[in-house]
C-alpha cells in the first residue's frame, strides 16, 4: 500500500518536557485517517511538526516515500501540505478572494489580478461543492464559512493532504454535517485528510483508520471499521472508563438569578436580546438551548456586566445587578466560564498560575494593602492544578503553552472553585476530550447538588439534554419555551430552535441520545 | 549549546561584532580605529572626571528609558517621553527659582512638581486613548512639540525675554559636593541615587503588586482583563500617569542637577526618544533599562572624546555608535544564528 505521508518515530520536546515520543503515523491515499487522544496528548504538537512549524527533535518524514526535512510552512505548501487551524487565521475585513490570494498574489503586469483569481476561487468552490461567495467579507460569514475558506486557501495552495485540527469544535451541528460531506467530496477527488476530533462518534462515521496517542507516547494505529468508541476510549485513556454522568433528582429552592423583561443590543446597536424574562433556582442546572446567534452571547454578556443593558431587569439573590461593573457582578456571587477562551478567558501571556487568580489577584489572601504574596498565586494554582487534572509543566507555564482542552480545564477549575451563588458555563466542554467532559459535567452537577445555581449555554443538544433540569429555548433572542428534558425530544427542541412553537408536553421517551459507557474492551 | 550559554554569550557577541563593523567604517573612510577606540575608551573611564560625567549622562537615560518600559509592560506605546521631560525639565527649573525654602522641603518639591508635569503631560493621550481610542502615539508625538514650544514661550516670559532662565536656588539643586570631590569636580550629582530609587520602584510596582499585575493584564489582554473586573480605561491612564512621570524626573535630573536652570531649545532633547532604544536594548525590564542606559549613555558621552583625541569627524563617529547599539539591539538576530549553529551541531 502507498503511504503519502509517513511521520516515523518523531519526538518532539519542550525544554525538558517531551510532547512526542517516538509517534508514528502513516497516512494513506484517499484516506480520512483521525488522530485521537486526551487534551495535552500530543495531538496539535505532532502537526505543527508535520506542517514546519515545530522542528523534530528525532524521527523522520517521508512524503510519498521520499525522505523531508520540512523546514518551515513554505516547504510543506511546496509538498503538498495544507492545514486548517483551530483558531483561522484570516483578515476579517478583507474579501474572501483576498484572503485566499493573501502571501501569493497573482500579478498581471504587476498589479494584482484579483478577478482572475476570483474566477479560480469560484471553480474550486464548484468543484468541491463549498459553496462559498469569493466576493463576500469575512466578517459577515458565518464560523462555518471561514472555516471553507480556510479549506479553499489549502486548495487553492495545490495541497493534497489536509490538516484538521478540531474542525468541528465551533462549528454548529448543522454545519458539522456539511463539513463532513465536504471531507467526503475531498477524498472522492482524490485527496488524503488527517483529522484530529475529540468527538468519537465524527470518528466512527467518517474515519478510515484511527492511529491513538496517550501522554504523547504512539499507542497504535487500528482501522475504523474494526473497532468501537468504547475501545477507542479505553485505548486513549489506558484503561477502561465509563463516560455516563450520574445525576440524580435535582431539589430546587428560592431563585438565585433572576432577569426580568430584558433587552440588550449588539454594538450594532441591533436588538440582540428582546424582552426576555428567565430564572435560575439554588440547587437546579438550566440549560439554553438554541442555534449560535440568537442573543445567547448578548444575554451572559449583559449578565456579568459586560455589556450595558438597554431595558429590563437583572437580579442575584434578590440584589439588583443590572449595568453593574464585571466585579460588582463577581462579587455578588457570580461565576462564568466565558465562550471564547482566548479573547476573555486567559491572559495567554500570562503564567497559567496568574491565570488562575486573574479574579482574586486584589483580595485576601492573595493580596493585602495591594501587596501581592505571589507564593499564595502559586498555591492556589497548583491546588487548582491538580485538582482539575491540568497537564502543565506547572504554574509558571505561560498560558499560551497549555493544549488547547488543559486551558479551558485551568478556566473551569478558577470559576468552580470560587463556589460562585450562580455559574454560568458557556460551551464549557468545547475541545475537550471524552474524559474531560464527563469530569465537567460532573462538577457542574456537584455545583448543583450544593445548592448552586447553574446556567448552561451549549450548542451540543446532548449536552443540554444530559446535564440540565430545565431547557430554555432561545430563538431570535427570545425564550420560545422552557422544557423538561425528560419529556421533550431531540427533533422537538430542533422544530423549538428554529422558532416554532408546540402545544404538547412531548413524549417521555428520552431523546434518542447514544449510550456509552457499557460493553467495554480492554486494548 | 545551552540556553543558559547563548544567553550569556549574545551580548558578548553582539558588542564585538558591533565593534569590528565599527571598525571596518572607519577604516573605510581612513581613519585609524585603534586610536578611535581608545580615543572612545578614555572618553569613557579615562579619568575620574569622565568616569563622573559618565554617570551623570548616564542618569536621565536610566528615566527616560524607564517610562517607556513603564508604558511598554501596560500595552502602551510612550513616544511622548521627551515632551514629558522637557515639561518635567522646566516645571523643576520653575519651583527651583520662583521660591526660596529650607532644602528639606524645597528639593522634594522641586523634583515633584517635574513628576506631576511629566504626569500630566502622559494623561492627556492616556485619557483620549481610555476614552476616544485615539491612538496614543499619534497623540504623543504631539504633544512633544506642544511641549517644546509652550516650555520655550514660557522661559520667555520667565526670563523677561531672555532665552534662559537664571540658576535655582542652591536649596532646589542636586549639586553633590562629595560627588564632586570624589570625581575630580565632574558634574555628577545626587539624581543618580533618584534614578536607583525608581528602578527599584518600577521593579516592585510591577512585580509586587496589585496595580502591577493589572497594568500587564490590560497590557496583554484588554478583554480578559475587562471580564476579570479590572477597570481597562482606568489602568490605561495610570500606566501614561506613572510613565509620564518617570520621563518627568529624567527632566529634573537636567534641571535641579546638571544645568541648574532651563533654556529655550531649537529642537529636541532627544534623551527621550533614546529612551525608546534603551527600554528596547533592556527588554523593558528595570535592570535591563539600567544595563541599556549604562551602555547608551557611556558609548554617547565618551564618543565626544572621539573628534579631539582621535581626529575622526563626529559624522563618522555617531556612524560608528549606531552600528554598535543597532547590533546589540539586534541581539536575537546573533541567538538566532546561534541557535541554528547549535541546531547543526547536533545533527552532524
Ligand atoms: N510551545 C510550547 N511550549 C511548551 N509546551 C508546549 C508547547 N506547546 C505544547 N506544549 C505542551 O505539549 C503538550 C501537548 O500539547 P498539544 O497542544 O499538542 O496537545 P493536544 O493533543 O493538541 O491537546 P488538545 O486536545 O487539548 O488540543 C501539552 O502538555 C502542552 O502543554
Ligand atoms: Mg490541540
Amino acid at each position: 500500500m502507498e503511504y503519502v505521508i509517513e511521520m516515523l518515530n518523531i519526538r518532539k520536546e519542550f525544554g525538558t518536557f517531551v510532547a512526542n515520543d517516538n509517534i508514528t503515523l502513516q497516512l494513506k491515499k484517499g484516506e480520512i485517517h483521525a488522530l485521537l487522544g486526551e487534551n495535552g496528548a500530543g495531538k496539535s504538537t505532532l502537526m505543527n511538526v508535520l506542517f514546519g512549524l515545530y522542528h523534530p527533535e528525532g524521527g523522520e518524514i517521508r512524503v510519498r516515500g521520499e525522505k523531508v526535512n520540512i523546514t518551515d510552512p513554505n516547504v510543506a505548501n511546496d509538498l503538498g501540505i495544507g492545514m486548517v487551524h483551530q483558531h483561522f487565521m484570516l483578515v476579517e475585513n478583507f474579501s474572501v478572494t483576498e484572503n485566499i490570494i493573501l502571501g501569493s498574489e497573482p500579478t498581471k503586469y504587476g498589479v494584482t489580478n484579483k478577478k482572475d483569481a476570483a474566477k479560480k476561487v469560484q471553480a474550486l468552490s464548484e468543484q468541491y461543492g463549498l459553496n462559498v461567495d469569493p466576493n463576500a467579507i469575512i466578517e459577515d460569514i458565518s464560523v462555518g464559512m471561514q472555516q471553507r475558506v480556510e479549506i479553499l486557501k489549502t486548495l487553492y495552495r495545490g495541497a493534497e493532504i489536509l490538516i484538521f485540527d478540531e474542525p468541528t469544535a465551533s462549528l454548529t451541528p448543522q454545519e458539522i454535517i456539511e463539513l463532513i460531506q465536504i471531507m467526503k467530496r475531498l477524498i472522492a477527488e482524490g485527496k488524503s485528510i488527517i483529522l484530529i476530533t475529540h468527538k468519537l462518534k465524527e470518528i466512527m462515521d467518517v474515519s478510515d483508520r484511527v492511529t491513538v496517542i496517550r501522554k504523547g507516547q504512539g499507542i497504535g494505529t487500528v482501522v475504523t471499521a474494526e473497532t468501537n468508541p468504547d475501545e477507542l476510549a479505553a485505548l486513549m485513556v489506558g484503561r477502561q472508563v465509563e463516560f455516563k454522568t450520574n445525576k440524580g433528582k435535582a431539589f430546587p429552592k428560592e431563585n438565585i438569578l433572576m432577569v426580568k423583561n430584558l433587552t440588550v443590543e449588539d454594538y450594532r446597536g441591533v436588538e440582540k436580546v428582546k424582552n426576555l424574562s428567565l430564572n435560575v433556582r439554588q440547587g437546579e442546572i438550566v440549560g439554553i438551548a438554541g442555534i449560535d446567534g440568537n442573543g445567547q452571547t448578548e444575554l451572559i454578556e449583559a449578565i456579568t456586566g459586560l455589556r450595558k443593558v438597554k431595558s429590563g431587569t437583572i437580579s442575584i439573590h434578590g440584589k439588583d445587578i443590572t449595568n453593574l461593573k464585571p466585579r460588582q457582578v463577581t462579587e455578588a456571587g457570580v461565576g462564568h466560564i466565558p465562550q471564547d477562551r482566548h479573547k476573555h478567558g486567559l491572559v495567554l501571556d500570562f503564567p497559567i498560575g496568574h491565570n488562575i487568580s486573574l479574579q482574586t489577584y486584589y483580595k485576601g489572601p492573595i493580596s493585602k494593602s495591594g501587596i501581592i504574596d505571589y507564593s499564595k498565586i502559586e498555591k492556589k494554582a497548583l491546588d487548582i492544578i491538580e485538582a482539575y487534572d491540568v497537564r502543565t509543566q506547572g504554574p509558571h507555564t505561560p498560558a499560551r503553552a497549555l493544549s488547547g482542552g488543559n486551558q479551558q480545564k485551568a478556566i473551569i477549575g478558577r470559576e468552580v472553585d470560587r463556589n460562585p451563588e450562580l455559574l454560568i458555563a458557556a460551551l464549557p466542554t468545547r475541545g475537550l476530550d471524552v474524559g474531560a467532559i464527563e469530569f465537567i459535567h460532573s462538577r457542574l452537577i456537584e455545583q448543583r447538588d450544593n445548592g448552586k445555581a447553574v446556567l448552561l449555554i451549549s450548542f451540543e443538544l446532548d449536552e443540554v439534554v444530559n446535564v440540565s433540569d430545565r431547557i430554555a429555548v432561545i430563538h431570535d433572542g427570545e425564550i420560545v419555551d422552557v422544557v423538561l428534558p425528560e419529556e421533550t425530544t431531540e427533533q422537538q427542541l430542533g422544530l423549538l430552535m428554529a422558532g416554532h412553537h408546540i402545544q404538547t408536553g412531548g413524549n417521555s421517551k428520552g431523546s434518542g441520545q447514544e449510550k456509552r459507557g457499557e460493553d467495554q474492551h480492554v486494548e | 549549546m545551552s540556553n543558559r550559554t547563548i544567553n550569556l554569550l549574545v551580548p558578548v557577541v553582539s558588542v564585538i561584532l558591533g565593534l569590528i563593523v565599527g571598525a571596518i567604517i572607519m577604516l573605510i573612510s581612513g581613519f585609524d580605529p585603534i586610536a578611535g577606540y581608545m580615543a572612545l575608551w578614555s572618553g569613557i573611564f579615562g579619568d575620574l572626571y569622565t568616569m563622573g560625567e559618565t554617570i551623570r549622562q548616564i542618569t536621565p537615560y536610566i528615566l527616560a528609558g524607564l517610562a517607556v518600559a513603564f508604558a511598554f509592560r501596560s500595552g502602551l506605546f510612550n513616544i511622548g517621553v521627551e515632551g514629558q521631560l522637557i515639561v518635567g525639565w522646566f516645571a523643576a527649573a520653575y519651583v527651583g527659582i520662583a521660591v526660596e525654602l529650607p532644602k528639606v522641603i524645597h528639593l522634594p518639591l522641586a523634583i515633584l512638581a517635574a513628576a506631576v508635569a511629566g504626569g500630566l503631560w502622559g494623561f492627556v493621550p492616556g485619557l483620549l486613548k481610555a476614552k476616544f481610542h485615539v491612538h496614543e502615539v499619534i497623540v504623543t508625538i504631539m504633544m512633544n512639540y506642544i511641549a517644546l514650544h509652550t516650555t520655550n514661550a514660557l522661559i520667555k516670559t520667565v526670563s523677561g525675554g531672555g532665552d534662559r532662565t537664571e540658576q535655582i536656588f542652591a536649596s532646589a539643586s542636586l549639586r553633590s559636593e562629595f560627588f564632586a570631590n570624589l570625581t575630580d569636580f565632574s558634574r555628577l550629582h545626587y539624581g543618580i541615587l533618584v534614578a536607583v530609587v525608581m528602578v527599584a520602584i518600577m521593579w516592585f510596582v510591577l512585580d509586587k503588586t496589585t496595580l502591577g499585575f493589572e497594568l500587564k493584564a490590560v497590557g496583554f489582554n484588554h478583554n480578559a482583563s475587562q471580564y476579570a473586573g479590572m477597570n481597562v480605561n482606568k489602568n490605561i491612564i495610570l500606566a501614561m500617569v506613572i510613565s509620564g512621570a518617570f520621563a518627568g524626573l529624567g527632566g529634573a535630573m537636567e534641571a535641579l542637577g546638571t544645568f541648574q536652570y532651563v533654556s529655550a531649545k531649537g529642537g529636541f532633547t532627544g534623551i527621550g526618544f533614546d529612551g525608546i532604544a534603551v527600554a528596547l536594548l533592556g527588554m523593558n525590564t528595570p535592570l535591563g533599562v539600567v544595563f541599556g542606559a549604562v551602555l547608551f549613555g557611556s558609548l554617547k558621552y565618551g564618543a565626544l572624546n572621539m573628534p579631539n583625541a582621535a581626529g575622526i569627524p563626529i559624522e563618522i563617529v555617531e556612524i560608528v555608535i549606531a552600528v554598535i547599539i543597532f547590533f546589540v539591539a539586534s541581539g536575537y538576530v546573533i541567538r538566532l544564528l546561534l541557535q541554528r549553529a547549535a541546531i547543526k551541531k547536533e545533527a552532524k
